[in-house]
């Protein structure tokens, strides 16, 4: 279940999701705006210092984002060889041509792909799906429905991984797992589509039987609160985005997207 | 437990025809049961056992759904308007638990009905105590046991306070002390709320001090009896027998001794562990020091406390999974040519070799009808078509599978399905079958069908290794006993795979 456990320690684990979703999304789409350098460094940096007074173990943060470690940098290079040339051109063979245009083009796509990848991912990680369901509904006011069927398929997820892994054992017993690795998957993935189908539709009456869609109005056990703790996360959100989007524009190199 | 009235329940010539079937599943009820009443309901399965009490859950569903008969009243009223009168718990552990910590499932409920916050958390402590679920309020559901998830389940149940709580087979996927834990749960539950209770189940005993009335389903419909524990299951035995109840003092005939038994000849060894460490793939070591013969003619049962190991020894047995450490050689009266490890035999190479049966029939059906499932092994051995037409029609024959032969494979009934799971790896006739739970949630009649069909795969031959925590069938099928020896610091690290 390592997949949906998320990492409760720290101050973040105490921010209600909803505040956490809009932070990362007011940082991301004013990132998105520009491609120049100097939005993201401003923007890496003032996230790094505000990830030091989470508490969150470093080691957990590293191993959790070494997947965009390893992608940013490659992102990154690709621009650099592939990238619109400008200015100098340093190498050029075939398609590839590195020039100071695809240079700094290459650096701000490796340190934007960062500035909007950590916060998301390490907000995300702090954050449980059960707070983020009380979140959505209690404050967003998303209908329970939706938000409760959700919450409860999410837990099929790691079902579905013990499932996969018997179906792959029962085919080797059966003496039909030496065919093309392709069919085998395509066969397995549907017979694991019929299992999923039939769990749901028990956990279904499992849930009709406990009133879940029932006429009354539904009551919360659990309080989502939203309080000064979240306002905060949301300000500094506002800050990081807007000292970005300053300093970028007073070194002049505020370079809008949309017909830029 | 304050706050509960018990439900009264009327049926007037109450039936139920689900959407595309012929045949209603079940008909022409007519009962009534008294508030505080506690019921076992029995019957065949198919008697529609289980309808009845989605019906008085009020889940059954709408005309779409299929076309009901007759009048089905709870306090006088249509179960379906007056959700959480009633309250409904399932037989399969894993699919009741809705949210992911212990607290909150209970909760669920309650919140579906609108209940105060501070109520709803005074009655989750409370029904939490009242089936004994000794764990912390953000406890992780995934880690409880199959036992411990049911007694969850049963607490997010009686936490609604309904006046009716319904049964359905709560035991049948679980081991011997998890019945029992259950079994206890549900008592005193009963005994503090006072609701009216109805409870499916095939094992009788186990039920028989808890029920003050037993009603017994007819098979085409109609009640066949209907009165106190004591009554019918001396009035009924046998017609109850034969229809797959459990009734202390019926038993199966054991095997008769075996063959090689009396003569001087050894039987032929066909595999054999030495110094074994198993664990399944990305798991932890879970037992080491393993040692285990196989021969020809001979069934062992693997018995062992939850946890033991026991499904992993199987599934290494049955050339599935590799071996940890130490030695599992096929000799070679079963390797046949192929290589001494069962491990390093491609799939085909099973086939013929070991056949395994898993707990869950289901993991294992890779076709559309029940005819092409039985084929399946013998079409990859390349086996001419009128051989494999012969040898699946001698198998429907043999597993009464006959009328079904069409069917899909998921849409058969738990007894169906088992029997057709054996079927797929006797297509092949393996020297070696092995068997996880083969008698987990059956019922008598199918219990008795897969002893003798056990004593007859014995008789002819193969060996058999089952995985089994039922004493009776190791004593009915003439078997060896090899336990799975506790190892307190493996079991600790390895948490409750089993």
């Amino acid at each position: 279940m390592t997949i949906t456990a998320p990492l409760r320690v720290g101050s973040l684990a105490r921010v209600n999701p909803v505040a956490k979703l809009a932070a990362v999304f007011i940082v991301s789409v004013t990132l998105l705006l520009t491609i120049d350098w100097v939005s993201a460094v401003v923007a890496l940096g003032l996230e790094c210092a505000a990830l030091a007074f989470t508490g969150l173990p470093l080691r957990a943060v590293v191993l959790r984002t070494t997947p965009l470690l390893i992608a940013a940098p490659l992102a990154g290079l690709t621009t650099v060889l592939y990238g619109q040339s400008s200015g100098q051109t340093y190498w050029a063979w075939w398609a590839v041509e590195v020039s100071d245009g695809s240079i700094s083009l290459g650096i701000a796509t490796a340190l934007r792909i960062l500035a909007v990848g950590i916060p998301a991912i390490v907000l995300f990680i702090t954050i449980d799906p059960t707070d983020l369901a009380d979140g959505l509904a209690q404050i967003v006011h998303l209908p329970a429905r939706f938000v409760m069927g959700g919450l409860a398929a999410l837990r099929l997820v790691g079902l579905f991984v013990d499932d996969w892994r018997a179906l792959e054992l029962a085919r080797r017993a059966r003496g039909v797992a030496d065919t093309g690795r392709l069919r085998r998957i395509l066969g397995q993935s549907f017979a694991l589509l019929v299992l999923s189908i039939r769990r749901g539709s028990k956990l279904a009456t499992a849930m009709e039987a406990r009133g879940f869609g029932a006429k009354t109005r539904r009551t919360w056990a659990r309080p989502s609160v939203f309080g000064a703790r979240d306002w905060a996360v949301i300000a500094i959100g506002c800050a990081v985005a807007a000292s970005a989007v300053v300093v970028s524009v007073v070194t002049g190199s505020w370079n809008f997207v949309v017909g830029g | 437990m304050h706050g509960t009235t018990p439900a009264s329940v009327t049926l007037t010539s109450w039936g139920w025809r689900h959407a595309g079937r012929r045949e209603p599943a079940v008909r022409d009820l007519d009962v009534t049961i008294e508030p505080g009443e506690r019921i076992l309901l029995l019957g065949a399965s198919g008697s529609g056992k289980s309808t009845l009490l989605s019906a008085l859950a009020g889940v059954l569903g709408g005309a779409e759904e299929g076309e009901e008969f007759g009048r089905v009243l709870v306090d006088g009223r249509n179960p379906a308007q007056q959700r959480g009168r009633s309250g409904l718990l399932m037989q399969d552990p894993d699919a009741q638990v809705v949210l992911a910590r212990v607290g909150d499932d209970v909760a669920f409920g309650c919140e579906n009905l609108g209940v105060e916050r501070d109520e709803i958390w005074r009655r989750v402590r409370e029904s939490l105590e009242a089936v004994g679920l000794d764990r912390p309020l953000d406890f992780p559901t995934a880690q409880l046991s199959g036992g411990q998830k049911q007694r969850l389940a049963l607490a997010g149940v009686i936490a609604m306070q309904p006046g009716l709580v319904l049964l359905d087979e709560p035991t049948a996927n679980l081991d011997p002390a998890g019945v029992i834990e259950v079994r206890d749960a549900v008592a005193s539950v009963a005994d503090q709320t006072g609701a009216t209770l109805v409870v499916v189940e095939h094992r009788v005993e186990v039920w028989r001090s808890l029920v003050d009335r037993v009603i017994v389903l007819g098979n085409g419909g109609g009640i066949l009896a209907d009165g106190t524990p004591d009554e019918i299951l001396r009035a009924e035995a046998t017609r109850l027998s034969a229809a797959g109840v459990w009734v202390r003092g019926v038993h199966a005939e054991p095997c008769a001794p075996e063959a090689s038994d009396d003569q001087d000849v050894p039987p032929e060894l066909l595999l054999s562990a030495a110094d074994l460490s198993i664990g399944r793939p990305r798991s932890p070591v879970i037992a080491a020091g393993l040692s285990m013969e196989i021969a020809a003619g001979r069934t062992t049962v693997i018995t062992g406390p939850n946890g033991a190991g026991k499904s992993t020894m199987a599934l290494t047995v049955g050339g599935l999974i590799p071996v940890r450490g130490g030695v599992l050689a096929a000799t070679p009266a079963l390797a046949a040519g192929a290589a001494d490890s069962p491990i390093r035999w491609h799939s085909r190479e099973l086939l013929g070799r070991i056949g395994s049966v898993f707990q869950s029939p289901e993991h294992q059906f890779i076709a559309p009808t029940v005819r092409d499932e039985l084929a399946a092994g013998p079409r990859a051995l390349n086996e001419p078509a009128d051989a494999i037409d012969r040898r699946v029609d001698e198998l429907l024959a043999r597993l009464r599978l006959d009328a079904l032969a069409a069917a899909n494979p998921f849409t058969l009934s738990g007894g169906q399905k088992r029997r057709l799971s054996v079927g797929t790896a006797l297509a092949t006739r393996p020297k070696l079958l092995v068997f996880d739970e083969p008698t987990f949630g059956q019922d008598a009649v199918t219990w008795r069908e897969l002893i003798a069909l056990f004593c007859e795969l014995r008789a002819e031959g193969h060996a058999i290794v089952a995985v089994t925590h039922d004493r009776e069938f190791a004593r009915a099928t003439g078997a060896v006993e090899w336990r799975m020896p506790v190892q307190h610091e493996l079991v600790d690290a390895a948490g409750d795979l089993s």
